[in-house]
């Protein structure tokens, strides 16, 4: 619970905020993308040098770019038009905070009671980036295999997808 | 070792020693952080001036030569051109998103220079992960592409960014792949120890691993790569003058538009620094006579020597159409990064000695010839028929 931590917290939960409640949805997504960006750090925080670079990477650099690239593509010119005022949707707010809550309580109860509580005092991995190679080498090569696997199908189904038809 | 090589290291721990022990993690932090953001610009100065005498030189006129010796003070003049524009902002533009673009850009601009070793115990942050760390910095520039030319509500800077961000994801696929043949070869990400790997010398040559043959197509392909991934000529289409008007910097004219080429050339310095780490030894010297250099004066000689590559490659090529450009990475660059990482594999299981050599050399001249006819037989140009009137 360390000053930076709070830091990283305020901007991660400022980005959050921005992309629930901006106005225009690109800055909905940038402010999504600040989110991400305050995630990964707070996993650097954390010691996790990996999970936080790949988060950079992966989230900020490619999902983000991603998200924008599709509001871009399927509404245009006007991405920036208003979007549905709440009050024609009164009940949503409180589903929303219901779902929230229902989603924390989960998550708090899972938290508490998983093996990384119970057992405090837990050595630091020395050079966790080898070892997740190893791992993934060694006890999780089929995972391993079975996600690029997927991977390519979701490539064959992309291209597929963006060819032009012969006519 | 020498004091020339470390004077910079004793100068920092003995400017630390001196200050009260509370503030010395500040100084010490200061004192790494700051030389960076110094140094960095000073070259870029240095950097346009040569380019621009460069350029001229190859077009076969002058370069500026006005302003100072040789032209040597034109970057002051840009500067205070710079500053004392006006500063124009489009009136349906996203202010907010349109002042944020070049300032999100030239921060992910410097970060990454936080884990290139300049010299011999000299490196910002000895990080673990430190090439994951680079690739994963330059890929949030990206998102700040995208802003300055979405902000800008302007239909060709929109298509500039939107083509420049294609082009940025696209070219990095080859750029990681054709490194993770020198991460396989060094065994680990973190920077310091990939140049320490390549110490050493068989006779008179290195142990880089550019003079492997692997490390030579890898890289070439990085820099490349590199090459795109900064928006250089002969991969500058989206920001190109004679096709969209500057792309997406349109709108930015004075100090802005001067902080976009910082980030440009900084992210150039900073790309070429991380080629130079993987491939060329870092801050290791090319021959064993002369490890009597300073480690720093080695890295910088070789940054010079690729800027000026950078240079002579803009003056002498033409630019790439986007399809082009689109064709070369994915159909051609791509398969041969997959090639380079199969050969260091093979490279570093097979018996030391001239079979290696021969094997590595076959499958990487075999690869790049199939692919490049694979790649050429697209464009089946036919012999040309004339047609008169009769």
């Amino acid at each position: 619970m360390s000053t930076p931590f709070f830091i990283l917290a305020a901007v991660t939960l400022a980005g959050a905020w921005g992309a629930m409640t901006l106005r225009g949805l690109v800055h909905c997504a940038l402010a999504l993308a600040v989110a991400f960006a305050g995630i990964g750090a707070l996993y650097l925080n954390l010691g996790a040098q990996f999970l936080g670079l790949a988060q950079l990477l992966v989230y900020v650099g490619a999902v983000a770019v991603l998200i924008v690239f599709v509001i871009l593509l399927t509404r245009g010119g006007d991405a920036d038009a208003p979007r549905l005022s709440a009050a024609s949707f009164a009940p949503w707010p409180l589903a929303g905070l219901a779902v929230a809550a229902a989603v924390f309580a989960v998550l708090g109860w899972a938290i508490f009671h998983s093996s990384a509580m119970l057992s405090p005092t837990a050595a630091a991995p020395q050079n966790n980036i080898r070892q997740l190679g190893v791992a993934l080498m060694d006890a999780y090569v089929l995972p391993l295999e079975a996600i690029g696997l997927m991977l390519t199908a979701a490539l064959i189904g992309a291209v597929v997808v963006a060819m032009k038809e012969k006519p | 070792m020498q004091p020339s090589d470390q004077v910079f290291v004793l100068l920092k721990h003995w400017l630390v020693g001196q200050s009260p022990s509370m503030l010395q993690p500040a100084v010490s932090i200061l004192l790494t952080i700051v030389p960076i953001l110094l140094i960095f610009p000073v070259l870029f100065a240095l950097t346009t001036v040569l380019e621009r005498k460069g350029l001229g030189r190859i077009q076969n006129r002058y370069g500026p030569n006005r302003v100072g010796f040789f032209g040597i003070l034109q970057p002051m003049a840009d500067a205070v051109k710079s500053l004392t524009k006006e500063d124009i902002v489009p009136a349906s533009a996203d202010r907010a998103v349109h002042f944020l673009a070049p300032l999100v850009l030239l921060a992910v601009a410097f970060v990454p220079y936080a884990v290139l070793p300049i010299g011999r115990n000299m490196i910002a942050a000895n990080l673990d992960a430190g090439v994951l760390f680079f690739f994963a910095i330059g890929a949030i520039s990206e998102l700040s592409v995208f802003m300055a030319g979405w902000s800008s509500r302007n239909k060709y800077s929109l298509l500039g960014a939107l083509r420049a961000v294609a082009q940025m994801i696209s070219y990095e696929v080859p750029l990681l792949l054709s490194s993770i043949g020198v991460i396989m070869a060094a065994g680990s990400l973190s920077t310091v120890e990939i140049v320490e790997k390549q110490a050493g010398f068989t006779g008179i040559f290195p142990h880089w691993y550019v003079l492997t043959p692997w490390g030579f197509v890898g890289f070439i392909l990085f820099m490349i790569a590199a090459t795109a991934e900064t928006n250089r000529s002969p991969f500058d289409l989206p920001e190109g003058e004679s096709e969209i008007i500057a792309g997406y910097y349109i709108e930015y004219s004075g100090f802005k538009f001067a902080l976009f080429f910082l980030a440009e050339y900084l992210g150039m310095f900073a790309i070429s620094g991380l080629g130079i780490t993987l491939f060329l030894g870092g801050w290791l010297a090319p021959l064993p006579f002369l490890t009597w250099i300073p480690s720093w004066i080695w890295f910088f000689g070789k940054l010079l020597a690729i800027v000026v590559g950078f240079i002579w490659v803009r003056g002498t090529l033409p630019r790439l159409r986007m399809d082009q450009l689109m064709n070369f990475a994915w159909k051609f660059m791509l398969p041969m990064a997959l090639v380079v990482v199969v050969a260091a594999g093979a490279w570093r299981f097979l018996p030391q000695g001239v079979t290696r050599w021969l094997i590595s050399i076959a499958f990487l001249a075999g690869a790049y010839v199939l692919l490049a006819r694979g790649v050429e037989s697209r464009n089946k140009i036919a012999k040309r028929t004339y047609r008169f009137a009769e």
